[in-house]
């Protein structure tokens, strides 16, 4: 997995915010665009893309792309279902 | 004759292992139903199973979603008073990341396995005359709209249209049809959708009645709709939101 891989699906999840503006240390909450809607579009991308399923609670404990990026790494091949039953 | 009992009433609920479903088939035997409990998950459906009241319950595990699996349930069932279409999934995702399996999984369980158990339990005269279908439905979709859940929405009114119909073809038999549109409930699919519990806290805060609902609230009204005191109601969505619609 690579970093700038990372920051561009990240990035991708932005319409307004140029991908130029992204990088290690841009702190993504307080991009003018942020809302819970990119909020869960990076949940979703990294769901799929890298097959981990990160809960809110977890994601927000990072403000950085660089500390999301850590906290996938830990996170690579612990995966589990989304589906519950209802 | 208390018209609220559902005693002599056999009754299916789909999705019976945990949250709405367990709380329906638990308050529809404490009604005085029969039940019939399905579920995929056979140590959860055992759980529900064990706390019903009285005698003379089924329990069936199956997995909905395989058609020849509904068949054979079909097939097994006596003669029914009620059918509480509950199994349903979640899946938050927003719609730009939404892949055609997406789609499916929650068309399959949320909308096409309703429809083909109700299909079925017509085509196999399992229903008794003055049967009563319950669909739970959803706020989401029918009454309101929440990010992430596009497909969710869409299948959950889906279930709405399609239950209507199935109230007017089968109104000549007194057969009735009905949704419930809950809004958020206290279950485990909580888990899948929830933001955090910071958020779901403020989220349970937007409701004028500033909680979300508890499984047996949907079950009152389920167990309503199957009783006789509802006999000419039909084609209706029940609203269970603790007023989040009003706003």
């Amino acid at each position: 997995m690579e970093i700038t891989d990372f920051i561009k699906d990240f990035a991708a999840q932005f319409d307004d915010t140029d991908v130029s503006d992204f990088s290690l240390e841009t702190r993504f909450r307080e991009l003018d665009e942020w809302s819970s809607l990119n909020a869960l579009a990076i949940l979703n991308m990294i769901g799929k893309k890298y097959s981990v399923i990160l809960k809110p609670e977890e994601m927000k404990t990072s403000n950085t792309i660089q500390e999301l990026f850590d906290l996938l790494q830990s996170k690579l091949g612990l995966n589990e279902s989304v589906f519950i039953d209802g | 004759m208390n018209p609220f009992s559902l005693m002599d009433k056999t009754i299916l609920v789909t999705g019976a292992s945990s949250g709405i479903g367990r709380a329906i088939a638990v308050v529809c035997s404490q009604m005085g139903a029969t039940l019939i409990v399905t579920g995929r998950n056979e140590s959860r459906l055992s759980e529900t199973f064990s706390v019903l009241e009285g005698g003379g319950h089924l329990q069936i595990t199956a997995d909905l979603t395989n058609l020849q699996e509904m068949e054979k349930l079909v097939e097994s069932l006596p003669k029914i008073d009620g059918l509480v279409n509950n199994a349903g999934i979640v899946n938050p995702l927003v719609l730009q990341l939404t892949e055609e399996s997406d789609v499916n999984d929650i068309f399959l369980t949320n909308t096409l396995v309703p429809v083909h158990l109700t299909r079925l339990v017509l085509q196999h005269k399992k229903l008794n005359k003055s049967a009563s279908l319950v669909y739970i439905s959803s706020i989401n979709g029918n009454n309101c709209a929440y990010i992430g859940s596009s497909i969710y929405a869409a299948s959950k009114s889906a279930l709405t249209g399609f239950m209507k119909v199935v109230a007017l073809e089968l109104s000549p038999r007194g057969i009735r049809a009905n949704c419930i549109n809950p809004g958020m409930i206290e279950t485990d699919l909580l888990k899948a959708v929830s933001i955090g519990e910071e958020e779901l806290e403020k989220d349970r805060l937007k409701y004028p009645l500033k909680r979300y609902g508890k499984p047996e609230e949907v079950a009152y009204a389920a167990t309503y709709l199957l009783s006789d005191a509802t006999q000419w109601m039909t084609g209706t969505s029940l609203l269970i939101d603790g007023g989040y619609t009003l706003q």
